[in-house]
């Protein structure tokens, strides 16, 4: 077993990427996010990876697209509104089908908002946020562990699917130190392969030959019928995702539960206290946590809607966003209530649990 | 037989999409025949704009990426920093490089990218249908500036040149014509000049084309020509702002 350290989520998540082979990492500096950028200051130049302070997070993505039309794998953060200013490019990397990985770790917003904790970028991340039909796999981690875990996760998901891939953390998770145990670093070997997995269409040197094979990175396509089939092409990659890679834990589930709670992220662990709590209290309640919050796992909710569900109860920190997907997946079978925090501050587990026992 | 006269390998055969007149074609054909010449093609990647060379990514037999508009420099460093053992040059208009994307040409510049940048100015936004550039002329009417230019309103045109010319890490900067056969001949060669430091990793290089738009100017090609010395010259003077291999001890 390899052993724990303990980490800050910033620090833990920039560890993880370059063990999972990212050796090119561009971004600008933003609280709460600053720790990632700066671990990658520092740890870039001692494994032969490129990191690039960019002048804007703008330029920081369009440096990700240049480096993922290379076919390598890279990475980029911000938090909140530095995600807003990537969302142009986070467009064109979806629509020239580049894999890469994107982390958020959200504070309040809008606008300039606060630098504390927050889910508010939930709408942004998974329907849309960038212009035109594109999705974006996004990940949601709930603990430290799982937020490093998530890096080999994102690269993976992004390189089997040629797509940009988000992990939609918080400044609570990127502020706060938890053990974590890493997997270990690729060999020489690995990095070699995944250097080369993407030569069929990525940009590289080529052969000198008649027919000289050109490599475009692109996103533009003039003539509406092909645009058209470019983009019922991408809506079947979607529909691929959505069937294969939907993730959730289901917490305390089972068929005595009176309420389901469903929440992510750093909500989702305040949640689990205040259901612990009503446990030894004879209180059943269950949670599904949503680990992909794209593509949703509406199933998964659907299957917990059995008789003896008197409600279903959303926790988020923000007004009201992930609620949506929920009601979708209830679909008016059962009432579902909000709890939400907003500005950057936390609901206790005594006001979920007020929550759930509200009749 | 001896060919004297061929398409460079460095362009594909499609037909240019260019208006009558345009100079696009001239400065596409002067940097395929250098990086031909120079037998940089296999390792060459390219970023296209956005404006009317946004199908230079069709055009270049290249390795060739189309940035959204303004960004080519950052992406173009994305690629050079990935792919060392390349070599990297982007194609840029005005409104591309020296309004939406002022701030991605003025850094790359400023870290010496090892990459080159072609930029091309005609003073007019001509793919949107003609509307005022950064480096439109003062008094100038284009169809967003229907009463001409008002430096007093909008400021003065941008010079590209002169502005990288401040910043110390650029190896190379030169502003060369397309306005007679004299012009472009001397416009290859320091396009030459630039792609051989660029293959030679010096740092960053930069060629700015004074060009036309006969179509926007509403001119024949000929007085488009005529218009640009008379006009745009002496706003844009050529010449060499830094050749870093001509100083000492560089």
């Amino acid at each position: 077993m390899a052993e724990k350290v303990l980490m800050k989520g910033n620090e833990a998540v920039a560890e993880a990427a370059i063990r999972a082979g990212c050796r090119f990492y561009f971004a600008y500096p933003i609280t709460p996010q600053s720790e990632l950028i700066e671990y990658m200051s520092k740890m870039m130049p001692k494994v032969n990876g490129t990191f690039v302070q960019a002048e804007s997070e703008i330029a920081a993505i369009n440096m990700v697209y240049g480096a993922s039309g290379c076919g390598k794998r890279v990475m980029t953060s911000s938090s909140s509104p530095g995600i807003s200013l990537k969302m142009e490019g986070i467009s064109y990397l979806a629509g020239a089908n580049l894999p890469a990985v994107i982390v958020n770790v959200q504070r309040g917003g809008p606008g300039l908002g606060d630098i504390q904790p927050a889910q508010g970028d939930y709408f942004q991340a998974t329907k849309g946020g960038g212009h035109g039909d594109y999705r974006l796999i996004v990940l949601a981690p709930s603990t430290v562990q799982e937020f490093a875990d998530m890096a080999d996760l994102a690269f993976e998901l992004g390189d089997k699917y040629r797509n940009p891939v988000m992990i939609l953390s918080d400044g609570l998770l990127g502020q706060m130190m938890e053990p974590v145990e890493f997997k270990p670093y690729k060999t020489e070997e690995e990095l070699k392969q995944l250097d080369e997995q993407h030569f069929d269409w990525c940009m590289h040197p080529n052969e000198d030959e008649p027919n000289h094979h050109h490599h475009e990175i692109n996103s533009l396509e003039i003539d509406p019928l092909v645009l058209e089939q470019h983009v019922i092409k991408l809506g079947k990659k979607y529909d691929e995702i959505t069937k294969n890679e939907q993730r959730y834990e289901e917490y305390n589930i089972s068929d005595d539960n009176e309420v389901v709670v469903v929440s992510f992220g750093t909500a989702a662990r305040i949640a689990k206290s205040a259901i612990d709590e009503l446990q030894e209290k004879g209180t059943s309640v269950g949670m599904i946590r949503p680990i992909t919050v794209w593509p949703y796992p509406y199933d998964a909710i659907k299957n917990v809607l059995h008789e003896k569900v008197k409600k279903i109860v959303v926790c988020e920190l923000n007004l009201g966003q992930m609620i949506e997907d929920v009601r979708l997946a209830v679909n008016g079978k059962m009432p579902v209530e909000f709890l939400g925090k907003v500005g950057g501050i936390l609901f206790t587990p005594d006001e979920i649990k007020a929550k759930i026992l509200d009749k | 037989m001896e060919i004297i006269a061929q398409r460079p390998k460095s362009l594909t055969d499609l037909q240019f999409t260019y208006c009558p007149g345009c100079t696009h074609g001239i400065s596409h054909r002067l940097i395929a025949e250098a990086i031909d010449e120079l037998e940089m093609r296999n390792q060459m990647m390219g970023v296209a704009p956005v404006g009317c060379s946004v199908f230079a990514y069709k055009f270049f037999n290249c390795d060739m990426a189309e940035a959204a508009h303004g960004r080519a420099p950052a992406v173009a460093t994305g690629m050079k920093r990935a792919r060392p053992d390349m070599h990297v040059f982007t194609y840029q208009g005005d409104g591309d490089l020296a309004a939406i994307g002022t701030a991605e040409i003025i850094h790359a510049a400023n870290r010496g990218e090892n990459i080159t940048v072609f930029f091309v100015n005609n003073a007019i936004y001509g793919m949107t249908g003609g509307q005022m550039a950064p480096t439109t002329l003062p008094g100038m009417k284009t169809s967003t500036s229907p009463y001409g230019r008002d430096e007093k309103d909008i400021g003065y045109p941008i010079q590209a040149c002169e502005l990288i010319n401040s910043l110390r890490a650029p190896y190379f900067i030169e502003r060369v014509s397309l306005l007679s056969p004299q012009d472009i001949l001397k416009a290859k060669k320091v396009v030459k000049k630039a792609l051989q430091f660029n293959k030679e990793e010096k740092g960053f290089t930069f060629v700015e084309f004074v060009s036309t738009c006969p179509t926007n100017w509403g001119l024949a090609p000929l007085d488009a020509m005529k218009w640009a010395k008379e006009n745009m010259l002496p706003y844009f003077p050529l010449g060499n702002f830094r050749d870093k291999s001509m100083e000492g001890g560089e």
